[in-house]
């Protein structure tokens, strides 16, 4: 067996080269762990998209401000327990930072045209991205997990890591909690409601604005949790906001604008069709999930499942 | 020939600008004449997203790729064939406007944000191909030490070079926009259906101003290798397209030179922002803010307002316009 070893997006790991079951079967689970991270993040952009209505370029910023908090919170605490620590924490301050810009800025922003809100969120984007830099600086960081979730273990005669396994647990966990949350709670209900139809939920005489502040927390959330559970796996630094929003929002598209379920088979077709073209063509192997959004596009253009908007 | 077409004053006004502007160079520092030099190139870059966006009202979210085409052309051209350079010039903007035309003709089946998405993802493969094709476009490292030809080799040349051709852009699109086919595109900008009704074909209108948009695109990016000799994938990177986008809405993106003077705002910041301070980009972000809340029309939308009540049916058109239609 051969190992090839690539960077992508600063997300190293090995790969086989030479192809036979086992390793495609292999890659497939690299490839949906992958993809459970994708759909972590873009699940809150999907929420958030959904509900509110705004397209949310600083939703990689927040991103990067959980990964980047992931990191103090282990190195302060350190060893295992500021890893677990470090998935509790992170999510929480990027959902403080959510809500405070919810509550200041984006609150009377609402009635704006999109291309405004682009706007507003593409300088929501620059002003975080410098203040990531200003309290943590431009240096590559890098974050341990547990010693639980550290090396890999066999599985069809080939190496896979722990670590991966343990973000395939984790994806369908977050999709679970999402789906009581939508579905089960009062406010969740409340915001399928203003999801499909804003107005007539005012009308009902339901306070909008925070079911909407709840939503944006919630997508935020997600952001920082997505943040947290790759920092082991890439060595963070500034741009990473750069690099996963454009497919955060090439996801959302293929899967259904606003669609919760649509953020996940998006992620699929993203992760998987990657850890493909890793296998088959490393060096062009950021092509293959473009090429596929583009197919998707094509054959279905508003996306696999029905979208809110 | 500009009768009615343009008003006096405003040709006086742009005949005053043109001369400042040819004067200036001999007696500002170097580091001005660059700077100026520069915010040509991005205001050219600017003026041909808005032919889509502010009079297409499509939503062309990866403009800079044609703009990194058109760089990367001329770049091969001129450091792997020993064509004359011309040539070269020649090849950019038409190079720029065939993927123009191939990536419009997938992406006019679309409409609205899926336009826009598509075009990104599309746009985005060919950054990945620039970005990841080391043995031909240098890779993530980009193509530096292109050779100019001697006449366009000192600063202040190729600024009076850019110059010329910027206008001269400036007047065909400005042409365009005024000729019955830029009347035609603005109807489809404002009703898609009611002019489908009358019998316009609203597709095949969009994707030639998607070729001529590109095309445009492509000489920008030209000038910018005559300026700085040397491309980078970076210039096909979404955050240089969506900054030219934000240039648009910044100046107006319903007036004519509002994207100039977004584009001009924009490169102005960043230097002398960034002379004082690394964080030029939060400064950016906040002066953004603050125009969202206070100037929603965009700067030059702003002052034709105030100063031309004409202007003001254009602003409440603005309005009406909605991302998923």
């Amino acid at each position: 067996m051969q190992l090839g070893f690539i960077e992508e997006d600063g997300f190293q790991m090995e790969y086989v080269l030479t192809f036979g079951p086992s390793e495609l079967a292999c890659q497939l689970l690299v490839g949906l762990s992958r993809s459970m991270l994708l759909f972590i993040v873009t699940a809150g952009l999907s929420l958030v998209l959904g509900v509110l209505r705004v397209p949310n370029i600083a939703h990689g910023s927040l991103y990067m401000i959980g990964a980047f908090t992931a990191f103090t919170v282990s190195t302060v605490v350190g060893g295992a327990g500021g890893f677990w620590l470090s998935l509790i924490v992170a999510p929480l301050a990027v959902a403080l930072v959510g809500l405070v810009a919810e509550r200041i800025l984006f609150c009377h922003l609402y009635e704006r045209e999109h291309l405004m809100l682009l706007l507003f969120t593409f300088a929501l984007m620059l002003i975080l991205g410098d203040l990531v830099k200003i309290i943590w600086g431009a240096e590559y960081r890098s974050v341990t997990t547990a010693s639980l979730l550290q090396g890999s273990f066999m599985i069809f005669g080939l190496p896979f890591p722990r670590y991966n396994l343990f973000l395939l647990i984790m994806g369908p966990l977050v999709a679970v909690a999402l789906w009581l949350f939508v579905s089960k709670t009062k406010i969740g209900r409340i915001s399928r409601a203003a999801a499909v139809d804003r107005e007539m939920v005012g009308v009902l005489g339901i306070n909008v604005s925070w079911v909407f502040a709840t939503a944006f927390v919630i997508g935020c959330l997600l952001a920082g949790l997505g943040g947290a559970l790759i920092a082991p796996t890439v060595s963070i630094t500034l741009g990473m906001d750069h690099t996963i929003i454009i497919e955060a929002f090439l996801i959302v598209t293929i899967g259904g604008l606003g669609n919760m379920w649509g953020a996940l088979i998006g992620s699929l077709i993203f992760g998987i069709t990657h850890s493909f073209g890793v296998m088959f063509w490393p060096q062009f192997a950021i092509v293959f999930p473009y090429v596929a959004v583009v197919i998707v596009l094509l054959l279905r253009p508003r996306g696999m499942l029905k979208s809110v908007w | 020939m500009f009768r009615g077409i343009i008003d006096l004053k405003s040709l006086w006004l742009i005949g005053a600008i043109f001369i400042i502007l040819l004067i200036l160079p001999p007696i500002i520092p170097r580091f001005y004449t660059y700077i100026l030099t520069l915010i040509f190139v991005t205001a050219l870059l600017a003026m041909s997203l808005n032919l889509c966006v502010g009079y297409g009202g499509m939503f062309q979210f990866h403009h800079g790729v044609f703009y990194g085409v058109g760089a990367y052309t001329v770049a091969l051209m001129l450091t792997k064939t020993s064509l004359p350079v011309w040539v070269g010039f020649i090849a950019g903007p038409i190079v720029a406007a065939a993927v123009g035309l191939l990536i419009g003709w997938f992406c006019v089946r679309l409409t609205r944000l899926y336009f826009g998405m598509l075009q990104i993802s599309l746009g985005s493969l060919i950054w990945a191909i620039a970005f990841r094709w080391y043995t031909l476009t240098g890779g993530d490292d980009g193509i530096h030490g292109i050779p100019m030809p001697s006449l366009l080799s000192s600063l202040n040349s190729s600024y009076y070079f850019i110059l010329i051709i910027l206008v001269i852009c400036l007047i065909v699109l400005y042409l365009i926009v005024k000729s019955p086919f830029g009347r035609t595109l603005q109807a489809i900008r404002d009703n898609p259906e009611r002019c489908e009704a009358v019998g316009v074909n609203v597709r095949r209108h969009q994707l030639i101003t998607i070729v001529i948009a590109t095309f445009f695109a492509g000489i920008a990016g030209v000038l910018f290798v005559v300026l700085e000799h040397s491309v980078f994938p970076d210039l096909m990177f979404w955050v240089l397209s969506l900054e030219a986008f934000i240039m648009c809405l910044l100046g107006g993106w319903f007036t004519f030179a509002g994207p100039v003077l977004g584009a001009a705002i924009m490169i102005s910041l960043r230097t002398f922002v960034g002379i004082y301070t690394e964080y030029w980009t939060l400064i950016l972000g906040i002066v953004l803010i603050l125009l969202i809340f206070f100037l929603p029309e965009g700067v030059m939308g702003y002052f034709l307002e105030k100063f031309k009540p004409r202007a003001k049916e254009v602003v409440e058109r603005s309005s009406e316009l909605n991302v998923a239609g």
